[in-house]
């Protein structure tokens, strides 16, 4: 297993660069093109979450195996203030910030797994993975 | 600095110009595809700039600085390397004052030096800073441009990723477009955006319905098949907007709603 070094979500630009990140690697594990766009499109959710929403957060990217499968993890760690209904924001329209409301239940359907955990106070964890077929 | 620290550096200056252009070339010259003769002229330059600034008054010297850094940035040379250098010279020279001075004067030129060194430094971001502008400038000019194709059909070709900033000028420039071109179909490109996010979406959302608030009709074209189905997973409803896949079958819908074809020239 190979980690990545993460990427830091605190500008605009640091969006870009995470999904820049997310699709180089993606190419890498050889992921399709319109997988390539899930995944860099996924991670382009995640990390707008962290801008809008907390301080400071990372995307990390990782290469995983198990048994027969490769895939590639994606994970959004922030330190922000947390999610207070998770059932809310996994629902299709509900937004906090007046948006389309189809950023993490979205998330969800681009790729294979998803789990999120979030405290309030302190910060969110998603963690997902994108399996290659 | 005290004025016989400067005139022993100063009786000293071919020594100290030989000496250092040797550290200079081990440190510098390894530069490729650059002439002997640049590379010369480049070391003379900042050898000049030292000793003029140890032996004269200090005005203009930001100025030179400035251009000097330039001049590096120009030809992609590390400021490190020149920074190196004048650490270099700084042991050299220290070394002949400790035998020679008192530790007050020897700091008084170590702090020049430093000084001069932060100024260096100074000046090389300022000049990463302007290039950082203009570029900005330029992206900015050709960020998102509303052409009239045909009477009444205009498009807007939209090229990399948007951003807040660039979501409101392309709202801006399409309205103002829109009724200085007396548009009636706008036609949005979207083929060179590389990810369409719930945020993209939802700016493409508000467009649309802004250039309806006008009484213009946009059409949304260039949706790559990767894209589509990016915006099915996503949950995001476009049915509501007219959508093609290229540009060309846009401006032919385009022209249909203007009541209008492109028909071959009859030879008869």
């Amino acid at each position: 297993m190979r980690t990545q070094p993460s990427v830091e979500v605190g500008t605009e630009w640091g969006i870009v660069s995470a999904r820049q990140a997310g699709r180089e690697l993606a190419k890498e594990v050889g992921f399709n093109n319109v997988d390539q766009a899930r995944i860099a499109t996924a991670i382009s959710e995640l990390a707008r979450n962290i801008y809008l929403y907390t301080e400071n957060g990372v995307i990390e990217l990782e290469v995983v195996e198990k048994d027969a499968l490769k895939g590639m993890k994606i994970i959004a760690r922030d330190d922000g203030p947390g999610i207070e209904n998770i059932r809310d924001v996994m629902e299709d329209g509900y937004s906090s910030s007046g948006g389309l409301g189809a950023g993490l239940p979205g998330v969800k359907r681009l790729l294979d797994e998803f789990d999120i955990e979030s405290e309030l106070g302190n910060g969110t964890v998603i963690s997902t993975i994108k399996w290659l077929r | 600095m005290h004025s016989s620290v400067i005139d022993y550096i100063h009786q000293r200056k071919t020594h100290y110009i030989t000496k250092w252009k040797e550290d200079l070339t081990q440190l510098v010259f390894q530069q490729e595809g650059l002439s002997d003769d640049l590379t010369e002229d480049i070391t003379n330059e900042m050898i000049d700039l030292v000793f003029d600034g140890l032996f004269s008054e200090e005005h203009e010297q930001e100025e030179r600085l400035r251009r000097f850094a330039d001049r590096l940035s120009h030809y992609g040379l590390p400021l490190s390397d020149y920074i190196r250098g004048l650490q270099s010279m700084r042991q050299t020279v220290k070394s002949d004052l400790d035998a020679q001075y008192s530790e007050g004067q020897v700091a008084a030129f170590e702090a020049w030096l430093d000084e001069l060194i932060s100024k260096l430094v100074d000046a090389g971001a300022k000049t990463q800073e302007r290039v950082i502008d203009l570029q900005n400038v330029a992206l900015k000019e050709m960020s998102a441009p509303l052409i009239p194709v045909f009477d009444r059909i205009s498009v807007m070709p939209l090229i990399g990723t948007i951003d807040t900033k660039r979501a409101q000028q392309i709202m801006e420039n399409l309205l103002e477009g829109i009724i200085e071109f007396r548009t009636q179909v706008v036609l949005i490109d979207i083929t060179g955006v590389p990810v369409v996010d719930t945020m993209v979406a939802q700016h493409i959302i508000k467009v649309s319905k802004a250039v309806g608030l006008v009484g213009s009709k946009c059409i949304i074209v260039g949706i790559r098949p990767e894209i589509a189905q990016t915006i099915v997973n996503l949950g995001i409803d476009l049915s509501k907007f007219s959508t093609t896949s290229n540009l060309k079958e846009g401006v032919e819908t385009a022209l249909a709603i203007t009541q209008r074809e492109i028909t071959p020239l009859s030879t008869s």
